[in-house]
């Protein structure tokens, strides 16, 4: 595995059936990098984000994530399939985060709870020390509350921390699943369509704020996004997807002008967006 | 429905008609043939005044539907049906501090001045209010539909009784070990099932209760089938609450030169469940702000949604199903003891159901809601002794009645208040 990647994906196929969703896709993510999955709507692209999160096992290929501080590179379709204890949460716990592109919230707590559940392997598990108020676990606990309150003010949530997530306004759920997903401490970060029913300038506002976690949190962040000119602006690496291909990768100039990418827009619908 | 300015009444009338004759498809044969003796009598009056009562209630819902006042009322059932659920404010607490001494105050002093009739009644009262706060750990918080609940409570109300039987443990022994025990049984039956959903975990749960049930009533040999077993009376410090020592002790009222009365063996009962549920209740309360119970709700709420946050699901869900089968276990144990005597028979479906009902009128994950439901749903049918044929009946129409004004139960838990340290 190449150092300077975080994430190397090798001729994933992923078959539903008789359906190929995603066939022989190959690409990979830079450590620190912003990467952005694009294509036109049945691409296979929400196929590929299950795949990498382990939602899904991958029919054929690897998945390799860089390992955390010089350890060894993890496998995901490994973490799946190991006995009695795989399943998808290793592969968060291994430091994959995502949002899913229907807003998936807990809607009936709050969003201070929300961002607790989702540092619950950093709390204090141990019912006995919660039931008696042990100092470990008062200290766990405060440190988790102080964490949620931070990734709300990054966000720019505070003033919803003791609402229900499910009464939020559309956009800040979606900053609240971003929120959610970056309290579990990820190496990588992968946010399906996250701009999705956005208006212009809360689109510009996300976009800055991706940014922004990118250089100054330090995570890496796969991105996919119907929105061009927000892609364009801010990824530096793109893949594109159609009908479950790679037809083609590279910067944003590059793709741009690639003529693959312009019949597969252009011919797929005469939209420049794609079917958002 | 119409928005005309006054209603029509020529849709409700055939909605009443309709519903007319399946109320008298319904109740025909319930209430209109009465078993006497080897003969049947018929008595056609009741079907068909019961039948125009409930016509006449579609009727008028029907109309009430159509005005203004009831499009209002109907609009704020939908709001408070829709979640309910609030963010607490942060300073409901000051109240507690009052209303918590008063609760423990009446309930420490409800013994002395019950008779004992009604002490019987208030220990199967709380008996239903553990067993409540344990389903409700597995359906409410958890999400994790169980029909057999009951299989635990026997495990815990058997657990004593067998236990004293063959290996002469006592109740204090029992009290430890029966929820332990019962916790497996949940862990052995949860591992496998857990990975199913919804439908498929109920009628699983389902089979386990009457499993349980069955052995119990067959295994003659170990359990006495449905002679059941008896259970001895429990002892506190070596004092027996029994006429005459049968452990090798000294009964309670000798030591302390009383007349015997079987009352203090229920007063006894009665405190150590007082207390057993106090502490349960505030456990529950801490649980529901510590991650375990949090990520009960959590996966209540999108199981997707905790795997992708690192949660596993199996594990969660598995501890959810113990705690739950842990207390049903416990309430077992109080149970065989104020019965002195346990058969298969108090295990029974109905039994499970009844749990449920407490559970989802209460208010699904609701603590408060739940105690408040099972205290009612217990102790009315004992105020309205006169109408205990009814009973089952006024229980369905509780339910009916619940589902239209209140569908997701008595109250509606309140999520914690949270505030960054400054
Ligand atoms: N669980 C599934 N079962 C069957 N087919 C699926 C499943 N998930 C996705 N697909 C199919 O895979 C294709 C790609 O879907 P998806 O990855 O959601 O596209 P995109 O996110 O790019 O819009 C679609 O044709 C879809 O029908
Ligand atoms: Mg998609």
């Amino acid at each position: 595995m190449d150092p300077r990647n975080l994430l190397e994906v090798r001729n994933l196929t992923m078959r539903f059936g008789g359906i190929v969703a995603n066939n022989d896709v190959s690409f990979d993510v830079a450590q620190g990098s912003i990467t952005a999955l694009i294509g036109p709507n049945g691409a296979g692209k929400t196929t590929v984000f299950n795949c990498l999160t382990g939602f899904y096992r991958a029919s054929e290929g690897t998945i390799h994530l860089a390992g955390d501080q010089g350890c060894a590179p993890l496998e995901v379709g490994g973490l799946l399939s190991k006995p009695l204890i795989g399943g998808s949460y290793l592969v968060a716990r291994a430091g994959i985060a995502r949002t899913f592109q229907n807003i998936r919230l807990f809607r009936e707590m709050s969003v201070v709870e929300n961002l607790l559940v989702a540092q619950h392997n950093h709390l204090d598990r141990n019912l006995l020390s919660g039931a008696l108020g042990l100092r470990r676990y008062r200290q766990a606990e405060r440190d988790g509350i102080e964490r949620a309150f931070h990734w709300l003010r990054v966000m720019d949530l505070e003033e919803d921390a003791n609402r229900l997530a499910g009464e939020l306004p559309y956009g800040r759920q979606r900053r609240l699943e971003i929120a959610r997903a970056m309290c579990t401490g990820p190496r990588l970060v992968c946010l399906d369509e996250p701009a999705a029913g956005l208006n212009p300038r809360e689109k510009a506002d996300l976009a800055e704020r991706i940014q922004h976690l990118r250089n100054e949190h330090r995570v890496t962040v796969l991105l996919i996004e119907h929105d061009m000119s927000l892609v364009m602006g801010i990824s530096e690496h793109i893949v594109v997807l159609d009908h479950g291909e790679v037809i083609a990768a590279g910067d944003p100039q590059e793709v741009k002008n690639s003529p693959a990418v312009i019949t597969a827009y252009l011919g797929a619908d005469d939209d420049e967006e794609g079917a958002a | 429905m119409s928005t005309h300015a006054s209603p029509t009444f020529i849709r409700p009338l055939r909605e009443a008609g309709v519903t007319f004759v399946l109320a008298l498809i319904v109740f025909g044969p319930i209430s209109g043939l009465v078993l006497d003796g080897y003969s049947i009598e018929p008595h056609l009056g009741r079907p068909l005044l019961i039948a125009s009562i409930v016509a006449a209630g579609r009727l008028l819902f029907g109309v009430l539907e159509q005005t203004p006042f009831g499009q209002k009322l109907l609009a704020r059932n939908a709001r408070k049906a829709s979640g309910g659920v609030t963010v607490a404010r942060g300073d409901e607490y000051k109240l507690l501090y009052f209303v918590v001494p008063l609760v423990i105050a009446i309930g420490v002093t409800l013994p002395f001045v019950a008779n004992k009739y009604w002490l019987g009644n208030l220990i199967l009262a709380l008996i239903y209010v553990l067993l409540g706060l344990g389903l409700n750990i597995v359906v409410g918080l958890a999400g994790l539909l169980d029909l057999g609940f009951v299989a635990f409570y026997a495990v815990g109300a058997y657990f004593l009784a067998l236990g004293a039987q063959y290996l002469d443990i006592g109740f204090w022994t029992a009290l430890v070990c029966a929820p332990m025990l019962a916790a497996c049984f949940g862990a052995v039956l949860g591992f496998p099932v857990l990975r199913m959903h919804g439908d498929y975990l109920a009628i699983v749960t389902l089979g386990f209760g009457e499993i349980i049930r069955l052995v119990l009533n067959n295994w003659l040999d170990f359990t006495g089938g449905p002679n059941g077993a008896s259970v001895p009376a429990p002892t506190i410090f070596g004092l027996e609450f029994s006429r005459i020592a049968k452990q090798g002790g000294t009964p309670f009222h000798e030591f302390f030169g009383l007349e015997y009365s079987s009352d203090y063996k229920l007063m006894f009962t009665y405190l150590v469940l007082l207390v057993v549920v106090l502490l349960m209740v505030r456990f529950l309360t801490k649980l529901r702000q510590m991650p375990m119970g949090r990520a009960w709700e959590a996966l209540r709420e999108d199981e997707i949604a905790c795997r992708s946050l690192g949660i596993n699901h199996v594990i969660v869900k598995l501890s959810a199903f113990m705690m739950g089968a842990m207390t049903g276990g416990l309430a077992g144990v109080f149970f065989a003891t104020y019965q002195g005597f346990v058969n298969p028979t108090s295990f029974n479906f109905f039994e499970s159901a009844l749990i449920l009902a407490i559970v989802v009128l209460g208010g699904l994950g609701s603590t408060l809601g739940v105690i408040i439901a099972a205290l009612v749903l217990t102790l009315l049918p004992e105020v309205l002794r006169e109408f205990a044929d009814y009973r089952v009946l006024a229980f369905g129409a509780l339910m009916v009645l619940m589902m239209i004004w209140r569908p997701r139960g008595l109250i509606r838990p309140k999520r914690p208040h949270f505030a960054p340290e400054v």
